[in-house]
């Protein structure tokens, strides 16, 4: 029943997104975003759209997976969607009493619609493409400048690994404990709200129990290997720019641009 | 009588999905009322999977189980019936402790059967009793007691349910060696009491050779065999096969056989072995 968590899952591979710099694939997240939120109207947007769709590609993901990640933000979309629709002052299509639908109702949906997707399909792609290792380890490179204003990165990003490193593992031990739980005749699935809130207790105590004996058996085993933080630690694997990540970045310079381009001298239709 | 039976069992994990893998297929068995059956088996070979199928924890994809002659998934909404009638003693069971109190740890099993509170106290006394925990322990938190104690509490707790049926999962995986023989003798003497059916799932050739009258060993998801602990135990080749071994005073036997010393092939257990070698003795010893 849990195994059918996939955002912000990692699926090994070795395209090129795979290969592409943890610090590099951040930035290019980032400014991914970005150009989603500048982009103001259709046209534009479907810059954005057409991106997603190559990085896709080329990561070579199944198809299968991408719409199971997309499944549980559906609500989110349609709620939006309806709320445009309804809510949104201006030319009216269609009136029925105090209930209408505009023109800018309708295109102020679709265009969020299209915005929440790709933002969904944009970060889920860093994460199905980096492990979680590289991802703290691109961070806390990123970051370190804050080190200057007593930001403690190493420490952060150390407990993100950690973390990342423990949801699955966790995942497992609730999996077990809730079978070991029904085994005893333990009834999960039936009862009021505030039974079932109660028939969670069973399994929520000791999932924390073993979560803080296992939070004291790696702090024990990290001191055994003289842990002292982050100060003159060195690494395995060093990050190092090559040329494929300047070749993304460009590319995304140019994505950039061309919103920027169309927002400012594109067709005047299906704005905002 | 037969207690437990199962037809064409099959199971696959995230079927569908690129991380598809068949746990077990095709699983035919049958055991009786009262019998003490050993469960061997490689690590992944589909043991767990086997037994969550017996109490209805996982419905299996295609395939029946019958426990007590009734088909559990008859009526998939009463399953919990089943999971009183066969109860399931996980690996590291202790991790299931939850109660401020051993005492109401161990009524939770008989709590959720809706036993009134004087059965379900007398239930505790008599599990609590059965794996040797005295009476100063029931008022005690489950989380000061040592690892050994932990685990004869979560036995007791599903013990309480008194279950016909009573699977244990590698029921001695990291304890000392005293703490195994308590939990052996224990399984041992509640069997002999109570005459339920017993299912120990074992990677101890030894401890099944000891106590189960019949082994059934799995391999990669198919019942590989089925027997009597000398029918299985006298096929080394086929246990090699598996990645089984027979109990380390067998294999002993059998190099004595091999140098011609006359001893018996059935040998699986260290007190037979030791009269076997005693009557080697008084006979004037084992000389060629």
């Amino acid at each position: 029943m849990m195994n059918d968590i996939t955002f912000g899952q990692y699926f090994p591979g070795d395209s090129v997104i795979h290969r592409l710099d943890p610090r590099v694939k951040l930035v290019l997240t980032i400014a991914y975003i970005v150009m989603l939120f500048i982009a103001d109207g259709l046209y534009p947007l479907l810059v954005g759209v057409v991106f997603a769709a190559l990085f896709y590609a080329m990561a070579r993901l199944p198809a299968k997976l991408i719409i199971k990640s997309m499944k549980p933000v559906v609500p989110i979309i349609v709620f939006t969607a309806v709320l445009n629709i309804f809510f949104i002052e201006g030319d009216p299509l269609w009136q029925w009493q105090f209930i209408k639908i505009t023109r800018e109702g309708v295109l102020t949906a679709v265009l969020m619609s299209i915005r929440i997707l790709c933002l969904i399909a944009g970060s889920s792609l860093l994460t199905y493409t980096t492990s979680p290792i590289a991802l703290t380890d691109g961070l806390e490179r990123l970051m370190k400048p804050l080190a200057v204003i007593k930001v403690p990165v190493h420490e952060l990003a150390m407990m993100m690994t950690i973390a990342l490193r423990f949801i699955p593992t966790l995942i497992e031990e609730t999996g077990k404990i809730i079978s070991a739980q029904k085994a005893r005749g333990a009834d999960l699935e039936s009862g009021t709200v505030m039974q079932r809130a109660k028939a969670l207790v069973p399994i929520l105590i000791p999932l924390f129990v073993s979560a803080f004996r296992r939070a004291d058996e790696l702090a024990l085993a990290m001191e055994c290997r003289c842990y002292r933080g982050g100060e003159g630690r060195t690494r395995m694997k060093q990050l190092s720019l090559t040329y494929r990540d300047w070749i993304a970045c460009a590319v995304m310079t140019v994505g950039i641009a061309a919103v920027v381009f169309i927002n400012l001298y594109g067709p005047e239709v299906f704005r905002l | 009588m037969e207690m437990v039976r199962t037809e064409h069992l099959t199971y696959t994990y995230s079927a569908g999905t690129p991380f598809q893998s068949t746990a077990i297929k095709d699983v035919d068995l049958s055991i009786e009322s009262g019998e003490f059956v050993g469960l061997i088996g490689h690590t992944g070979s589909g043991k767990s999977t086997l037994i969550q199928h017996l109490n209805g924890l996982i419905r299996p994809d295609s395939g029946k189980v019958f426990i007590d002659g009734e088909d559990i998934w008859a009526e998939p909404k009463k399953i919990r019936r089943f999971r009183f009638k066969v109860g399931l003693v996980f690996q590291y069971p202790e991790y299931q402790l939850f109660e401020e109190t051993v005492r109401k740890d161990i009524a939770f099993g008989p709590r959720n059967m809706g036993l009134s509170d004087d059965e379900t106290a007398a239930r505790v006394a008599r599990a609590s009793s059965a794996v040797g925990l005295g009476k100063e322990y029931l008022d005690k938190s489950p989380f000061e007691l040592s690892g050994g104690e932990k685990r004869r509490v979560a036995i007791a707790g599903v013990l309480a349910m008194e279950p016909r049926v009573l699977i244990l999962d590698e029921p001695t995986a990291g304890l000392d060696p005293r703490g195994r023989e308590k939990i052996l003798g224990e399984i041992k003497t509640y069997h002999e009491n109570t005459g339920a059916t017993i299912i120990l799932v074992s990677h101890s050739m030894e401890d099944v050779a000891r106590f189960a009258s019949r082994v059934l060993i799995m391999d990669h998801g198919e019942l590989a065999a089925s027997g009597t602990v000398s029918e299985v135990f006298s096929r080394s080749e086929f246990l090699d096969a598996m990645g089984l071994s027979a109990p380390q005073v067998t294999r002993i036997f059998s190099e004595l056989r091999r140098r011609g010393i006359d001893v018996p092939a059935d040998v699986f257990t260290v007190e037979r072995a030791r009269d076997v070698l005693l009557s080697l003795l008084s006979k004037g010893g084992a000389r060629k």
